[in-house]
């Protein structure tokens, strides 16, 4: 069992407030994540959950026992950090094996549960190394394994994929995935990469500045962002806004148009531009278009194939039933 | 760009860099020769340098007028005992001044090292009163605790130099793992500081070995070290100079030769933290 609830949690460092009063609930067998852009407080978040940073008021459960002055390793939480923090001096079997060293589990046990874990993470053959003979993804999959092993009742991770490179980081969220579906514990994950929230959660928390701007599923949120913020965040290429006469036809103060939601023609359409810069990644090609006279840059997906270059005049119309409406405060405003 | 160095600015910076070597060890050297020469050729003018009658009869005689391996033997267990019992207090204090600072840490440590600045002599009496009092005099229990409290700034500033240098996250990760605070510094953080400990060890042992105020002050007979083993050849009614140097030079020899195997890593120690 693994549920966490935050009720009116803060935190506080000396004067600056980073988490100011919040409240949250991650379901037992959840994969949560935590988005938002670099100092928005979700890795606070995660500390606070973990217990590695006291709460400033407020109060942390889990499973419904209060866990707030608990210490960390009293908790049941295993944690995985950006910088994998194996120990240095011991080898991949002792590092999987130092939680259930600690715990004093019997030796038996521990070596069936190094096996498993190494099996299911292609470690068998690095049992005897020591992490710094592993390259990145290795040594990430020990510091799962050392989670792992201890069968606890969540999973964190603080940024786990950061320092991989981007093929590895593909494969290593397919095993994340993977090991979430076969294992079906809590998982809460911390990133700053909305493709990394959208592919892997169940749920996504969209923090900015320490407060939570949306909870939802991925496609509640690409569907109907909240706000502004959580528009421009989730979704790539961003979101388009477009305020002014064009955002009054449809009364609201901007409209919001995704990239993918625009079509683009060389004879006709709503809004007329030119082409600027534009990025080829085969399947598609993304356009830059200025001299709109909605906003300074539209954006538009089109098919790898579709042609335009630097200079051409192009038409785009967008699908209306796709458009976003947002008032003057950058709230969602619902058909 | 690297710089380039022409092989003539090569060779004069060897032979510079030899010839301040050579200055610094000549004492060392000069004190060793002498201790193999007679008495008479050692005050000889001119200085001989080789060419003398090499004798080994001064160490015969100071080998039996003095009881070498017992100020040998103190030696030993003043230096190894004042750092190891100084290492044991000072990591839990390093650790905690590493990874719990408060905002007086820092002047904490600049404290700590400015009772280094205090002249030894200063508290002679009142050291010398209590060691009186609670029987301490000429024990060598008690020229541990004092050598240990003296050395104990420079051992906590150098292990928290080391500790500075781990990462956090790793000591987080040990205590999301369950370990207690004991476990976490004993089976993480220490073996992984083993090389910092280790130099730590090495310029304490030296420090404590070549210690002679609190030695040759606290002592008598019973737990002189190697300092008062010298101390006893300097005699002011002769100057037995070729005996005094045979003196120093076994005083001296265990811990130059500990210095010259370890050289690596204190060399490695004492500028940890400078390059990265």
């Amino acid at each position: 069992m693994g549920r966490i609830t935050l009720d009116k949690v803060t935190k506080s460092f000396g004067a600056t407030e980073v988490i100011p009063p919040l409240d949250l609930t991650i379901e037992d067998g959840e994969f949560t994540v935590f988005v938002g852009p670099s100092g928005c407080g979700k890795s606070t978040l995660l500390r606070l959950i973990a217990g590695l940073e006291d709460v400033s008021s407020g109060q942390i459960r889990i499973d419904g026992n209060d866990a707030t002055m608990v210490p960390p390793a009293k908790r049941g939480l295993a944690m995985v950090f950006q910088s994998y923090a194996l120990y240095p001096h011991m080898s991949v079997r002792k590092n999987i094996a130092f939680p259930m060293r600690m715990a004093n589990m019997p030796q038996e046990e521990q070596d069936r549960r190094i096996d498993a874990a190494a099996k299911a993470l292609n470690l068998t053959d690095y049992l005897d190394r020591k992490p710094g003979q592993l390259s990145g993804g290795q040594r990430q999959r020990v510091a799962i394994g050392r989670a792992i092993v201890r069968e606890p009742s969540a999973f964190l991770f603080d940024e786990p994929l950061s320092n991989l490179d981007a093929a590895l980081r593909v494969g290593m969220r397919m095993e994340i995935s993977e090991l979430h579906k076969k294992l079906a514990t809590t998982m809460v994950y911390v990133t700053h990469d909305q493709v990394e929230a959208m592919t892997m959660a169940d749920k996504i928390v969209v923090l900015r500045a320490g407060h939570i701007e949306q909870v939802g599923s991925p496609l509640d949120l690409y569907r109907a962002p909240r706000n502004l913020f959580v528009a421009g965040f989730i979704g790539s290429p961003k979101m388009n806004f477009i305020e002014g006469e064009e955002a009054a036809k449809y009364d609201c103060h901007t409209i919001g148009v995704r990239p993918e939601h625009i079509t683009i023609s060389g004879s006709e359409g709503a809004w007329s531009g030119v082409v600027g810069v534009s990025e080829h990644l085969g399947s598609d090609t993304f356009f830059h278009i200025h001299e709109t006279g909605l906003a300074e840059t539209i954006t538009v997906r089109a098919d790898g194939e579709v042609g335009f270059k630097h200079g051409d005049r192009v038409y785009l119309t967008p699908r209306t039933d796709m458009l976003h409406r947002f008032d003057t405060k950058g709230l969602r405003i619902d058909a | 760009m690297a710089r380039s160095v022409t092989p003539q600015r090569k060779a004069i910076n060897t032979i510079a860099a030899w010839a301040v070597g050579l200055v610094i060890f000549f004492p060392i050297l000069w004190t060793i020769l002498t201790s193999f020469k007679t008495e008479a050729q050692a005050i000889n003018d001119p200085p001989l340098f080789l060419f003398f009658d090499w004798t080994l009869e001064n160490y015969a005689v100071v080998q039996e007028r003095s009881n070498y391996m017992r100020f040998l033997w103190n030696s030993i267990i003043i230096a190894g005992g004042s750092t190891v019992l100084g290492i044991i207090i000072a990591v839990p204090a390093a650790w905690s001044m590493a990874f719990v600072p408060s905002k007086r840490t820092k002047d904490i440590l600049l404290w700590m090292l400015s009772t280094k600045m205090l002249p030894a002599v200063g508290v002679l009496y009142p050291i010398y009163l209590i060691f009186i009092r609670m029987g301490l005099l000429d024990s060598r229990a008690g020229l541990v605790i004092v050598l240990m409290l003296i050395n104990l700034p420079i051992i906590v500033w150098m292990l928290y130099t080391y500790f500075k240098e781990i990462p956090g996250e790793i000591l987080e990760a040990a205590r999301m793992d369950g370990a207690s605070l004991k476990e976490e510094i004993l089976y993480v953080l220490t073996p992984m500081a083993i090389p910092g400990i280790a130099s730590t060890l090495l310029l304490n042992i030296i420090l404590a070995w070549n210690e002679a105020f609190w030695t040759l002050n606290l002592t008598a007979a019973q737990a002189a070290p190697l300092t008062a083993f010298i101390a006893s050849y300097s005699s002011p009614e002769g100057l037995f100079y070729a005996k005094l140097s045979a003196a120093s030079t076994m005083a001296i020899a265990p811990i130059l030769i500990l210095g010259w195997f370890s050289q690596k890593q204190l060399v490695r120690g004492l500028t940890f933290g400078a390059v990265k």
